[in-house]
């Protein structure tokens, strides 16, 4: 047969083989990143039903509070029936969750790691022998069992929720929403919580999933676009509120229509003035107020490891007198969860810088070795320190001269801004508390809201009052 | 007590496996041949020892008979096959032998737990595929005439593809198969090998530029047809192994260059022209997407692998089911979950291992017609391989093809015997011309 016409064959053939070497060599190294390091984020989900089948070999271990009380466990009977339990029973409802009947909340979130165990080998073998199940995993997550306790009994009978957040780590200390369900009884409640004509939606997490209005919380979104369009000279702005600011056709009321009367710019933050924020919309950039809000994270998915609605801001270049009245004392058509809110708030605390809030702070095994930790991650800068300098003093002043006056101690200083958002005409307001103490040096972070709960300065200013009180006096 | 077992087999056979695959890269570094036999045999008894584990696990788990009598048909086969090949072909490349037979066992055990109808009936086919098949080495020494009939490959294997594009019955939206006589036959299995073999005679004969037009031209009508009939990743596999083909003939970096971009422009052009392939794609960026719709069977085969993780499940401790044609496609997915990630990454480096092999033969051939066939053939399996276990595993978008002998499907098995028929047929002939070398020096 022919000699070849290529004479460079064999070494082309060579550089080929090593191209296809690399290729798979390239596949393995993916390979192995997905078992080491996604493999666990991708599993937890709950179309994989193998999990369930985890349950066969592993008694589901325990969700523990920062300080180790058990918030969920599995008691086994001597039969073998398996029973979860949550000692706080509704207290904990959402943060913690359900697993019967599918899963929510931390239940749902760390399925995986509570159905895996790593009890040590030897363990392992007896349990086999005695055809015993592994104990599986413990989740100790970042909540604190006295903050949970009193934002539950603050919000009492009303319906609401409070979210506590560390600025600096993203750690939530605790999530509340009312109203709540018993995780103990809930297989029996079941058909009461879901039935059509029960309307009250005891199984959502107003928290992390409620959209409210605003209200003037949103005033912190318009003054910092104010402040970024005017850096050197927002402070001269002055206003004269006689407690109804017309506008051609159309007329913004303040609080009860109270008139504050001349007011610089601090003053109408802090006195939450409707007329003066009406009007500095009016002054200002449309897509800028729009780029602002979407920095700070609304229209945005937050890509949290828990299920969270996205915020909403709709309005742009373009809009009408009416609505931009509306819209930049955080009426009209923008919604915000209590969650995103505390967000916000903690990142102007955290000096411009937004921690990612997460729940479970490590996972470790029945012995009380940690299996795996989680570390705080930052989200990315959402304003600069400068900004969020200035916000503080803006929201400093909020508590020691305007509508936070329930605040006012010599105990610490507090950062914060009051809302009362109006959501129907003929009902009361919900009331609105977001801030964070000390000012100085914030070690936590509030968002407060109660549903028609009237004023923000009466009604949930005081419930974020008995945790800052709480949290200091330890 | 039965947990415990099944629990120490399973590290057992990654451990085994683990061997075997060390040796299967050891086996280069050695250069006489005692050494070489002695790994085989080592090789051999490792196999030998994960199949008996397996099944052992199997009937443990299933306490069915059948399973055993199904156990001992394939030994009788693995035992008959080795010993065969053999004796008739004194100078064989063991090496390759063996890894086709661990591949094949990794497969019935898979297939074994995933259904053992599906099971019994592979096994049948690889029989027959063997028996078949034995005398491929056989032709490839005495009949000459192989690289005399370019235009019956050719356009042999247009009309085939042609038909099935017509007349073939779909199935998850692409044409790949009809029914022959009852039998479901996929025709693009085989072309693979015409097609080789089209473009090394043309390329032997001549690559003047004319040549050189005529055979992409051919070329791209079979790639044509398969885009047409949505079989994707079979048309990459052909367009790329013409690419290199005519690299390999012409040496010229140019045409590797103007076919790679070429190849670009193609696929961004499917991309625009068919919304299967924006379907794919879109499952592979986010499957999570869709979870429930186009992301799911991409979202089960992670879930598969992931929950398995390095150590698997055990066999029947996991759900592979869940993921669709999981024996076909997805075999991988199921290895991985119930056997391990260690031991799904040992039968990618076997895979690896017999394309090495390939290459090696390309290498060692001095007839321009052998070695592009030897290259052709071992180019086909490599990216087979790599669209395979890329696509299970969301590296690359899934295409939808193949494990080589570990899949189930018939014509799969069939074409996959022939290709390594012909691969142990050269490296035969290789040997046995070296040995008449010595002699008569």
């Amino acid at each position: 047969m022919k000699a070849n016409a290529n004479p460079k064959a064999n070494h082309q053939i060579l550089i080929l083989t090593y191209g296809i070497v690399l290729l798979f060599i390239g596949l393995v190294v993916y390979y192995g990143y997905f078992l080491q390091v996604k493999s666990d984020s991708v599993i937890n989900n709950s179309y994989n039903a193998r999990l369930d089948s985890f349950a066969d070999r592993v008694v589901r271990g325990e969700i523990r509070s920062s300080n180790g009380q058990v918030l969920a466990r599995t008691d086994v009977d001597g039969e073998g029936h398996e029973t979860r339990v949550y000692p706080f029973d509704s207290m904990f409802a959402h943060a913690v969750g359900y697993s019967v009947n599918g899963k929510t909340g931390l239940e749902a979130q760390s399925n995986f790691y509570l159905l895996t165990s790593h009890v040590n080998i030897i363990e392992q073998v007896i349990n086999e022998l005695s055809s015993k199940k592994n104990q599986g995993d413990n989740v100790v997550t970042t909540l604190d069992v006295d903050l949970q306790k009193k934002a539950y009994e603050a919000l009492g009978k009303r319906n609401g929720a409070v979210v506590v957040m560390e600025p600096d780590t993203g750690k939530i200390l605790a999530m509340v929403s009312k109203p709540d369900y018993n995780p103990n009884t809930i297989l029996s409640d079941w058909n009461s919580l879901v039935a059509e004509e029960n309307t009250s939606g005891q199984l959502l997490n107003r928290s992390t999933q409620g959209l409210y209005p605003p209200g003037s919380t949103f005033k912190i979104v318009t003054a910092l676009e104010y402040i970024r369009e005017n850096p050197e000279n927002y402070k001269d702005y002055v206003f004269d509120c006689d407690g109804i600011y017309e506008n051609g056709d159309y007329s913004i009321k303040c609080y009860h229509e109270t008139a504050h009367g001349h007011q610089n710019f601090t003053q109408a933050f802090a006195n939450s003035c409707n007329g003066a924020f009406s009007n500095l919309g009016l002054m200002m950039d449309l897509n800028g107020l729009k780029n602002t809000s979407e920095q700070l994270l609304f229209n945005t998915d937050l890509s949290l490891p828990f299920p969270s609605n996205r915020s909403s801001y709709i309005m742009a270049q373009g809009a009408d007198t009416w609505q931009i009245l509306q819209t930049a004392i955080g009426q009209g058509q923008t919604q915000i969860t209590p969650l995103h809110n505390a967000m916000i708030t903690a990142a102007i605390a955290n000096g411009g810088t937004l921690m990612k809030p997460y729940l479970i702070d490590h996972v470790e095994n029945a012995g009380g070795d940690i299996i795996k930790k989680f570390v705080p991650q930052a989200y990315g800068n959402i304003m600069t320190a400068e900004e969020s300098a200035k916000m503080t003093e803006l929201m400093q002043a909020v508590i020691t001269e305007g509508t936070g006056s329930a605040l006012r101690t010599d105990a610490y200083t507090v950062a914060g801004k009051t809302g009362s958002a109006e959501f129907d005409k003929n009902k009361e307001t919900h009331a609105w508390f977001v801030g964070y103490a000390p000012a100085e040096h914030p070690k936590i972070a509030v968002s407060v809201i109660v549903e028609e709960g009237g004023s923000g300065g009466k009604t949930a200013a005081p419930i974020a009052r008995s945790l800052f009180d709480l949290y200091f006096s330890r | 007590m039965i947990n415990l077992i099944i629990d120490v087999s399973r590290y057992l056979m990654i451990l085994l496996i683990a061997l075997y695959t060390y040796l299967n890269f050891r086996y280069f570094s050695f250069q006489d041949d005692k050494r070489k036999n002695s790994i085989c045999r080592r090789q051999n008894i490792l196999m030998f020892l994960i199949h008996l584990l397996a099944y052992g696990i199997i009937w443990l788990e299933t306490k069915d008979e059948r399973m055993l009598v199904f156990y001992g048909a394939q030994v009788l086969f693995f035992f008959g096959y080795l010993f065969l090949y053999r004796l008739f072909y004194r100078n064989l490349s063991k090496l390759l032998v063996n890894n086709m037979c661990m591949l094949l066992s990794i497969g019935f055990i898979m297939l074994t737990r995933l259904s053992f109808d599906k099971a019994v009936k592979q096994f049948t086919i690889v029989v027959v595929a063997a028996a078949v098949t034995c005398i491929i080495p056989f032709i490839i020494d005495r009949v000459w005439q192989l690289s005399k009939i370019p235009w019956v490959y050719g356009i042999g294997g247009v009309i085939l593809l042609g038909i099935v594009c017509v007349a073939g019955t779909t199935s998850y939206g692409a044409q790949l198969s009809i029914g022959v006589a009852g039998f479901s036959f996929q025709p693009s299995e085989f072309v693979k090998i015409s097609y080789v073999f089209f473009i090394a005679t043309m390329f032997y004969r001549s690559v003047s530029n004319r040549s050189i037009l005529l055979v992409s031209g051919i070329s791209a009508l079979h790639v044509l047809i398969l885009v047409l009939s949505k079989d994707l990743g079979s048309a990459l596999i052909f367009f790329i192994t013409y690419v290199f083909m005519l690299f390999i003939a012409t040496g010229k970096w140019r045409y590797l260059l103007g076919g790679t971009v070429g190849g670009i422009l193609a696929s961004t052009l499917a991309f625009q022209l068919f919304s299967h392939v924006k379907t794919r794609v879109a499952a592979w960026l986010n499957p999570w997407a869709d979870i429930a719709g186009k992301g799911y069977q991409i979202s089960q085969s992670l879930f598969a692998i992931g929950t398995g993780g390095w150590f698997g499940m055990g066999l029947y401790r996991g759900m592979p089911r869940k993921i669709p044609v999981v024996e076909k496609d997805f075999i991988f997915s199921a290895i991985s979950e119930e056997m391990g990630g260690i031991f799904a990454l040992c039968v990618l480096l076997i895979c690896l291992g017999c394309f090495l092999q390939f290459m090696m033969v390309a290498g060692n051939m001095q007839a321009v017609f052998y070695k592009l066939i030897a290259f052709g053939l071992g180019m086909i399996y490599a990216i087979q391989v790599f669209l395979t276990v890329g696509g299970v595993t969301k590296f690359i978008p899934s295409t939808g093809v193949t494990l080589p002998l570990v899949s189930y499907g018939g014509s799969s098995v069939l074409s996959t015997f022939i290709i390594f028929g012909i691969i142990q047929g050269l490296y035969i002939l290789k040997r046995n011309e070296e040995e008449e070398d010595q002699y008569e020096s």
